[in-house]
């Protein structure tokens, strides 16, 4: 598993949080760091404004308080909403959504294997009948999870058939979690995210749905926020995955989605292998972050 | 973003303060750089790329050259996006083939940029432009993109070279050596090889990826990235340009709504330019890369300039002339109405020339929505008419409609709306002929025109009246000819309805007007 130091911010913020003082350069320096992390414009305009007014509130001029107050104020803002998955239903049936690219099928993989670790039993669902290999792919990580796969019958089969099959087969079997993958589709497509709609809607027919999860990754900028609202409006998403972490980018747009939005993070991909996955934990990642 | 109005929007404000001093003052324009660094910051341009930018910008806004224009604001959004274009690239470039072939391509990029869907559309194109391409699946890292390349290339009619299996198994620096010699002995012209998709910051697969290079000494090294990345995209192309050294970069899922200010990040700081734009999921997405679209793009300005370039060299300036006489001699047929319809598919999809007008940012959901077809099945019906009845439609009588229904495979409810619709437009050349405004049903009020409403417009349209009726009769064309979504958001006689002089590079004075018109007086 890769290490988190590429992702943090403490290599932008070193510099300012070891000078002697706070000063303009320093709000600056804040400035910079959070941009160049993806939290956009009016987050960080919002972050710096608030520990503005706290620095002059406690009258601080050490640099070293304002770097506690911005990874408090992070962890505040991240842990204001509840991230546990919530897997109490039998079956308890999660849908994989988001853009194409963004590791929805490598987050199942490994999402099987970290339930799998735990002691439940998984089938997943191979609802994306559309992209090339999709099912194939899905299939070679199914085994690796060790997790049983439900396929399409025929080429191009209809996604909710396919959905509506793998949770009879689990409910029939007697498997508790079923994972759901669905071809990756861009928020703008109207057609592609009624599908989606109608999905839910067939799965529901058999069970409730326990999770609909929407992967975010994290080298995406400020169409993060676009892509949360779509999904959430056709998918009814209950929580974010947000992967890549591994690499450079530091995916700080998901502050806002969280915030606009009051979907949780569940979930943090880290890499491609079977082990990268963890569950949100607001501490750490602002502990990660800010150093 | 949307919630903040888009930079159209918030510029008009500025601007409606700027004319009326007539001249920019410091202040003036620092307001307005503002403006324009943070409309850049929501569309992900990289940090440093917005400050060296908008320096620039304001630099030459204060310049001289400002303050001798007839209207400032017009003069920065100029500058704004002559400087857009030129980070951009300024002129396309198309791919560098090798003297002897075959002429070989290696894709690389982030994963999940979209690597292998474009190897796909590359190849496509390519065999149809005559070549003959081999695929070369050296991505055995991810499960199973082997099989999707393998898959892609079917779909695509080519050829692939796959010697592995993939998903872990394999070395992919071999398999892309091996693949030169391969397309040697079976005569393919050019190679396109697939890479693993791989992280800036992973030393390890950076050098694979060199090595990969090294083994097949490419002609070009394509650089895929996501427009919708953000601030990493510098990097990222950092990490990619040392580790690969990439001749040209691709910009896909550009069918999305992001605004792509990567693409300005990763031409700014690679200097290389973006040859390539990936647009879809089918193979035919695909189109070479255009600067200016992408300038306008960024900033959510519309492409005024592009659409009247476009409308210009769609719309002969002679059948242009010989149009307007048709208008106003009340002659206009269903065969212009055809021929019309038909310039205006050369100009691009109607799609996507809506999408290029300003404000139309959200509507991009009924853009997505309407069907080109219309437009085939409009010409099916009236290619399916004789001469006489196009040339005069009063001849169709109920079983002429018939029978052209049957001839062009519609319905006969389908042709009395198309009847109607020409009719319509007739009907509005005709008002547009004179001088008139006209009113189309239907429509909600012109965006560009806020505040005016027909009555002020009219002024302007006179100054342009001798310019070029027949082009605002196009357009009112497209739009009863089943332009329908455009209806909705009509930005119409802001686009080309004021054309200018064809081919110029520097827009006129009246194209200047029209972009001062949609920045709202
Ligand atoms: N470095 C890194 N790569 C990842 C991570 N998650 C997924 N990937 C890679 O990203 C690429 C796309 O992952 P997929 O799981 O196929 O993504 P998807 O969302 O299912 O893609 P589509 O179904 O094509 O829309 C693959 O190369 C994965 O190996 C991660 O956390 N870190
Ligand atoms: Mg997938």
């Amino acid at each position: 598993m890769a290490q988190l130091s590429s992702w943090s911010l403490s290599g932008a913020l070193k510099g300012m949080f070891s000078k002697p003082t706070i000063d303009e350069n320093t709000w600056e320096d804040l400035e910079y760091a959070l941009l160049t992390a993806d939290f956009g414009p009016d987050v960080t305009e919002a972050v710096i404004d608030d520990l503005h007014e706290k620095v002059d509130r406690y009258r601080t001029t050490d640099p070293r308080d304002l770097q506690r107050m911005l990874r408090e104020s992070l962890e505040e803002r991240l842990s204001k909403y509840d991230t546990t998955l919530k897997l109490t239903e039998r079956p308890a049936v999660v849908l994989v959504v988001g853009v194409n690219g963004v590791g929805k099928t490598t987050t199942i993989g490994k999402f099987s294997k970290f339930l799998g670790t735990y002691g439940r039993t998984v089938v997943v669902g191979a609802a994306d009948t559309f992209r090339a290999a999709a099912v194939e792919q899905l299939a070679t990580w199914a085994e690796r999870g060790g997790a049983q796969i439900v396929r399409p019958q025929q080429q191009g089969q209809d996604p909710a058939s396919v959905a509506f099959q793998t949770v009879d087969f689990a409910k029939r079997n007697g498997i508790e979690i079923v994972l759901i993958d669905t071809a990756g589709r861009l928020q703008t497509k109207g057609g592609l995210m009624d599908e989606l709609s109608k999905i839910r809607r067939v799965i529901e027919k058999q069970a409730p749905i326990s999770e609909v999860l929407l992967v975010l990754d994290a080298t995406t900028g400020q169409n993060g926020l676009a892509q949360a609202e779509a999904f959430i409006e056709h998918a009814g998403v209950t929580g974010l995955v947000l992967t890549k972490l591994d690499g450079s980018a530091k995916g700080g747009f998901v502050l806002a989605v969280q915030e606009k939005t009051g979907i949780p993070i569940k979930l943090v991909g880290q890499g491609e292998g079977i082990h990268d996955l963890t569950g949100f934990t607001p501490h750490v990642f602002a502990q990660k972050l800010v150093g | 973003m949307a919630t903040f109005g888009n930079l159209s929007d918030r510029l008009s404000e500025t601007f409606k303060n700027l004319r009326k001093k007539g001249s920019l003052s410091a202040s003036d324009v620092d307001g307005t750089v503002r403006e324009i660094r943070r409309a850049l910051l929501d569309a992900d341009v990289a940090l440093d790329v917005v400050k060296e930018f908008t320096g620039k910008v304001r630099e030459r806004a204060l310049s001289d050259e400002v303050n001798k224009a007839l209207n400032p604001a017009q003069q920065v959004v100029q500058i704004v996006n002559d400087e857009l274009v030129a980070i951009l690239g300024g002129q396309q470039r198309r791919l560098e083939f090798a003297k002897n072939p075959p002429t070989v391509i290696m894709l690389a990029g982030l994963q999940g940029a979209g690597k292998t869907t474009l190897a796909g559309k590359l190849a496509k194109w390519l065999a149809k432009d005559g070549h003959t391409p081999l695929l070369v699946a050296a991505d055995l890292q991810r499960p199973n993109a082997v099989t999707q390349l393998s898959v892609v290339a079917e779909q695509a009619g080519v050829a692939v070279y796959a010697p592995e299996p993939g998903n872990g198994v394999g070395d992919p620096v071999r398999v892309a050596r091996d693949s030169i010699a391969y397309a040697k002995t079976k005569q393919f012209d050019t190679v396109i090889v697939d890479t693993a998709g791989r992280l800036g910051v992973d030393a390890e697969l950076m050098k694979q990826a060199s090595n990969i290079r090294k083994a097949v000494n490419p002609d070009e090294v394509l650089f895929v990235i996501d427009a919708m990345i953000g601030q990493d995209a510098v990097k990222t192309a950092q990490a990619f340009q040392e580790g690969v050294d990439f001749t040209g970069v691709v910009l896909s899922k550009l069918d999305g709504d992001a605004r792509g200010g990567a693409a300005l990040s990763v031409a700014s700081v690679t200097g290389r330019p973006i040859i390539f734009a990936s647009t879809g999921e089918g193979l035919d997405d695909f189109e070479p890369f255009h600067p200016d679209r992408m300038a306008s793009r960024i900033l959510d300005l519309g492409d005024i300039l592009t659409l009247i370039e476009q409308a210009q060299q769609a719309f002969d300036e002679d059948e242009a002339r010989a149009m307007a006489e048709k208008f106003s001699t009340e002659t206009f047929t269903l065969d212009d109405f055809l021929k019309q319809m038909q310039q205006l598919r050369n100009m691009g999809s109607i799609k996507k020339m809506m999408g290029m007008l300003p404000g139309m940012g959200q509507m991009k959901q009924q853009l997505d929505s309407f069907d080109e077809r219309e437009i085939v099945r409009t010409e099916a019906i009236i290619q399916s008419m004789t001469l006489a009845e196009r040339q005069n439609s009063k001849l169709l009588n109920g079983s002429r409609r018939l029978r052209i229904a049957r001839g062009s495979g519609s319905t006969v409810t389908e042709v009395n709306a198309l009847v109607n619709r020409f009719e319509q437009a007739a009907k509005m050349m005709k008002t547009v002929a004179k001088g008139g405004v006209p009113q189309i049903p239907g429509m909600g009020p012109i965006p560009g025109a806020r505040g005016g409403g027909s009555k002020k417009q009219q002024p302007k349209k006179k100054g342009s009246k001798s310019g070029n009726p027949a082009k605002r009769a196009t357009e009112n064309a497209a739009l009863a000819s089943g332009a329908k979504p455009a209806s909705a958001g009509a930005p119409g006689g802001t686009g080309f309805g004021l054309g200018g002089a064809a081919g110029s590079a520097a827009p006129t004075e009246e194209e200047l007007a029209s972009l001062q018109k949609f920045l709202g007086r």
